[in-house]
């Protein structure tokens, strides 16, 4: 490790631009990035399920505040619902004096919320539309076998509709990583973060950015390699047959 | 009545800065989606490279770091060129990056790359022998283009672009960040100014949904017009 450091430190000697203490900043901006896209993604993937399933519910007031949660929260700027929250939790009435005010003084925790409210709407109408496809026979083959709609819910309509919502989601989760570059807006010092403060710094836009554009790139690649095999693992069946 | 505080006409003034932004972009998008379609359905091989190395690089990273490269870095990138031209050529002209421009272009570039992919799918619907029906009647190949290959291609097309539209419209927010004066620049100035975030956030948000609903409705329409002739059974 200490022969990499160096050995770094020698290919950086000519490099005014990204000295260690540059790159550690992007390694910082990374740590934060992954941070807050992974929380936010495992956080609405758990609310999304109870969500979709009442979506699709037969009773008005399950169903139509949810709709309504996930029209707003798709149809304006992830940008907006940031600002409101980072913006408006200062003035809730005496939230100052509560514990709550320690965590959210910080931005993070606002983003986390805007992200993970945004991401959950999504991911809703993502389950919602694979488990509207689910074909009438499994229910039908389910009924059939005495199963209460409970347990035809449990195991024969959520696995399947999670795999068939598999390849959306994947989209889903890289729209969220390139959304996240949003939480630089709201002084986070994510990768756009460490970017945009090294660009401040040298005056350098073409370092700055390509350098952040091509991590960012890595990333998506890593992303959609890894949905890519979740694909082949979990929808095997649905391939077609090359004989 | 909700006090605006004398925000109101700024506002308004915001929201045709966005509309702008947005349909101005949507054009350029939609003519680089339909370059990229054709070239990425060519049988050159460097047309295909090029439209295929576009789109990747473009949906590989994240919008708003696109819009400050551009942004920050397209002042410095003009000014070398026309440096270059001033020491070599002895031309002296000076262009200046506006804010406005910078974000149609990006906006325009990042969505060409999605339209493209939209539009390449929907070229590749249309049955080929209504092309080869075309050519038998002596069309030209601009000929066929026009008259049968982009209205039939539109009706496959126009869910996916009536998607990126929506996405589109919601990206216009972003150029707030690099300094146009957008609605969103404009209610966070006003929350900052009255410290009444709610009251600006929501109207902007609001004025989304709606222009998000106006669009919803027109592209209805269109789906109805290109649906022509394809009516489903009812």
């Amino acid at each position: 490790m200490t022969a990499f450091m160096t050995w770094l430190e020698n290919q950086l000697a000519e490099n005014s631009i990204f000295t260690l203490q540059t790159l550690s900043y992007y390694g910082d901006g990374l740590a934060t990035t992954v941070q807050l896209v992974f929380l936010s993604l495992v956080i609405g993937l758990i609310a999304a399920v109870p969500l979709a399933i009442g979506r699709g519910s037969k009773h008005a007031w399950i169903k139509w505040p949810i709709f309504a949660y996930t029209y707003v929260f798709r149809g304006t700027p992830l940008l907006i619902q940031l600002y409101l929250i980072y913006y408006g939790v200062v003035f809730v009435d005496g939230i100052q004096e509560t514990w709550l005010w320690v965590i959210l003084e910080e931005p993070f925790v606002p983003a986390l919320i805007a992200f993970t409210l945004n991401t959950a709407a999504y991911t809703t109408e993502i389950f919602r539309g694979a488990i509207k496809s689910t074909s009438k026979g499994e229910i039908e083959a389910a009924r059939a076998y005495g199963m209460s709609p409970q347990q035809t819910m449990r195991r024969i309509i959520i696995p399947s509709a999670f795999r068939r919502a598999l390849p959306a989601y994947g989209n889903e989760v890289i729209f969220m990583l390139h959304a996240s570059a949003i939480a630089s807006v709201v002084t986070i010092m994510d990768l756009t973060g460490a970017a945009r403060f090294v660009y401040a710094r040298f005056y350098a836009p073409f370092d700055a950015f390509l350098f952040v554009a091509a991590i960012y790139l890595c990333l998506t690649f890593t992303i959609l390699y890894f949905f890519r095999y979740l694909e082949k693992k979990l929808l095997a069946h649905l391939q077609p047959q090359n004989s | 009545m909700i006090d605006l505080q004398g925000y109101g006409p700024r506002l308004i003034e915001g929201a045709g800065v966005t509309i702008q932004l947005a349909v101005l972009s949507l054009i350029l998008a939609i003519i680089l989606g339909l370059l990229t379609a054709t070239a990425k359905m060519s049988r050159n091989w460097l047309a295909h490279r090029l439209a295929t190395l576009y789109t990747t690089l473009i949906r590989g990273v994240p919008d708003l770091v696109l819009m400050m490269l551009f942004f920050f870095g397209g002042q410095i990138g003009v000014n070398m060129i026309t440096d270059w031209l001033y020491y070599s050529f002895d031309i002296d002209i000076f262009i200046n990056i506006n804010a406005f421009v910078a974000g149609v272009v990006t906006i325009g570039l990042i969505f060409g790359a999605y339209m493209g992919e939209t539009f390449r799918g929907a070229f590749m619907a249309v049955d080929s022998g209504q092309i080869e029906a075309g050519k038998a009647y002596g069309m030209s190949d601009g000929l066929v283009f026009r008259r049968i290959r982009f209205p039939q291609m539109m009706r496959h097309a126009l869910p996916g672009l009536s998607n990126n539209w929506m996405v589109l419209l919601k990206t216009t927010a972003l150029v707030s960040v690099i300094g146009l004066s957008d609605m969103v620049r404009v209610a966070s100035e006003a929350s900052k100014a009255t410290r009444e975030p709610f009251t600006f956030m929501i109207i902007v948000a609001l004025i989304y949904l709606l222009i998000a609903s106006v669009s919803e409705w027109i592209f209805a329409r269109l789906q109805k017009r290109y649906n022509i002739g394809y009516g489903e059974a009812d």
